[in-house]
């Protein structure tokens, strides 16, 4: 574990090298210990695959005092053992159908499965979300199936629609809103990713740490629960 | 209510605050005025509240009625102002009357104007900022730049004294600027020669700038080829993708991403390049995190505690 000054308003630490599931608890927990302890000083966290980045008010305190405290403070919880933090399952309904999933098609093609079984691939595991970031609210989710796994488009569509579930390398995630993306896309959700109304303080339906299942649904499912069809 | 009515919104005219604070984890940008001198100064001579909204004018064009009468400021980029064709000083707070149409030329030197008035623009909050994010569609009247026709609200009001900044803290922006760089990120997986190559080279701003970051070309700083798990980004920071010219990223920057970073540019300096149009030489210069936390304490002391004396045209710092 290495914590770090990256700039005059923020504190690094760095967990591990390499994208591991074993990371999402402990950095979880360590959101946690310096919310508990520096929640005075600390204006933001983003917590990521392997890192969490600490921004702080440097009017209060310098980046010596950061590292050190928050350095301490993970010791501590190394020491402490090793109780998880779950986090909370999302169930997240998707309409999986050509008409909406303009990848699926080929997906299968590519990967000699039925649409049936790429649906089932995908809607069978838990996902744990390891980081929220490229827009608002957009939570990116593994680890994927690898029977399922793709890269990205060489070329990324000009618009993709708010809701879509797509698919990128091992990683899968929702477009809270519409915009360019590069992801195959195989289906699309009613539910609403991104609330930017902003009138509560909690916007994003995912948080870090969070467990998703897929759940597949019918058109009029769909239809019912507020979900827009391609005209 | 009193109001401002956008008659050409010019070529990009967003409203913008000091953006949104501790929403990075669910993804939004932290947004707010680029040049965080000539904004705190618009503020500044109006007696605003620091954050207080005012209207980043890129390179000029802009032009707007008044409703009512209203004490403005204009800051930052140095462009022709008029007042109903009658040339208004830069970088000083002036009165307007009810119908007054104020029109903003082109910029000569630097690129971001700011247009504040007293007791900040009134367009609603999102997520506790007033900043326009084009990209997230949030903040302003529509989540977009200002368009004609657009009604800009404002309080009516006490109007304070007129003032002007002092000529000596009036910014030059055709300077050559060095801006101070911490190491930081991945600093140490750069070999030598590249750390060498990033601190003694100049680089000259691209034609690929905007609020999110600017790419500058120069010669080509090695890149770490290790692959990189998305990270947080803080403001600042300079990437390095697989070309080698490093983009420095700012205000609208996404929140997380995967190319590997040398460090970060300071804060106040970022702000100096915000203002620095394509063509511009560029040098960056490593700087431990003290000194430059030192510098942006003393900005951010002067800007909100010190006060304007007696004849009003000088400001004096406790």
């Amino acid at each position: 574990m290495r914590v770090h000054a990256v700039s005059e308003q923020a504190v690094q630490v760095e967990f591990g090298r390499d994208i591991d599931e074993a990371l999402i608890p402990v950095i979880a927990r360590a959101v946690e210990a310096i919310r508990a302890e520096l929640g005075s000083v600390i204006i933001d966290l983003i917590p990521s695959y392997t890192t969490l980045l600490c921004f702080y008010d440097y009017n209060q305190v310098d980046s010596q005092w950061m590292v050190r405290e928050i350095t301490r403070i993970l010791s501590a919880i190394d020491a402490g053992g090793t109780g998880s933090i779950g986090g909370r399952l999302v169930e997240i309904p998707v309409w999986y159908d050509l008409s909406v999933g303009y990848d699926l098609d080929a997906l299968a093609q590519q990967k000699s499965l039925s649409i049936t079984e790429i649906i089932e691939l995908h809607s069978a595991r838990e996902y744990q979300v390891f980081a929220i970031g490229f827009n608002p609210g957009f939570g990116f989710l593994g680890a994927l199936d690898e029977r399922i796994a793709t890269p990205r488009h060489s070329t990324p569509r000009r618009q993709v629609q708010q809701g879509s579930v797509g698919i990128a390398d091992a990683q899968t995630a929702v477009y809270p809103m519409a915009s360019p993306g590069g992801w195959n896309i195989i289906g699309r959700t009613p539910r609403v990713m991104f609330d930017p109304s902003g009138r509560s303080g909690q916007a994003a339906l995912l948080s870090v740490g969070d467990r998703v299942r897929f759940i597949p649904i019918s058109r009029s499912e769909f239809i019912e629960q507020g979900g827009q069809p391609d005209a | 209510m009193p109001e401002l009515v956008v008659l050409h919104p010019g070529w990009q005219s967003t409203i913008q605050d000091t953006g949104r604070s501790g929403y990075f984890r669910q993804g939004l940008s932290e947004g707010g005025a680029l040049d965080e001198h000539a904004f705190r100064w618009a503020n500044k001579l109006l007696d605003n509240e620091p954050n207080a909204a005012c209207i980043e004018i890129l390179l000029g064009k802009f032009e707007a009625e008044f409703t009512a009468n209203a004490m403005i400021a204009v800051t930052g980029a140095d462009i022709t102002v008029t007042m109903n064709g009658q040339v208004l000083s830069h970088w000083s707070s002036h009165c307007v009357q009810r119908g007054d149409v104020i029109r903003f030329g082109q910029a000569r030197s630097g690129l971001r104007t700011y247009l504040g008035i007293a007791g900040g623009w009134q367009t609603p909050r999102q997520f506790g900022s007033r900043t326009v994010v084009m990209r997230e569609n949030l903040g302003g009247l529509d989540g977009g730049p200002l368009k004609q026709g657009d009604r800009l609200a404002f309080k009516a009001g006490e109007s304070p004294a007129r003032r002007a900044v002092p000529e000596a803290l009036r910014p030059e922006y055709q300077t050559p600027l060095t801006v101070k760089v911490m190491p930081g990120y991945q600093y140490e997986h750069f070999g030598v020669i590249a750390r060498r190559t990033f601190e003694t080279a100049e680089y000259i701003v691209s034609n690929d700038i905007n609020r999110m970051g600017y790419k500058l070309n120069g010669p080509a700083v090695a890149a770490d080829a290790r692959k990189l798990a998305s990270e947080g980004i803080a403001y600042g920071a300079i990437q390095i993708p697989p070309d080698g010219q490093p983009i420095v990223l700012l205000k609208d920057r996404q929140t997380i991403g995967g190319y590997p970073k040398i460090g970060c540019v300071a804060s106040l300096d970022c702000a100096r390049l915000s203002q620095r149009s394509p063509g511009s030489p560029i040098r960056f210069e490593f700087t431990d995190v003290d000194q430059i936390q030192a510098e942006r304490r003393l900005f951010d002391r002067f800007f909100n505690h010190s006060q304007w004396v007696d004849d009003e045209r000088q400001i004096v710092w406790p």
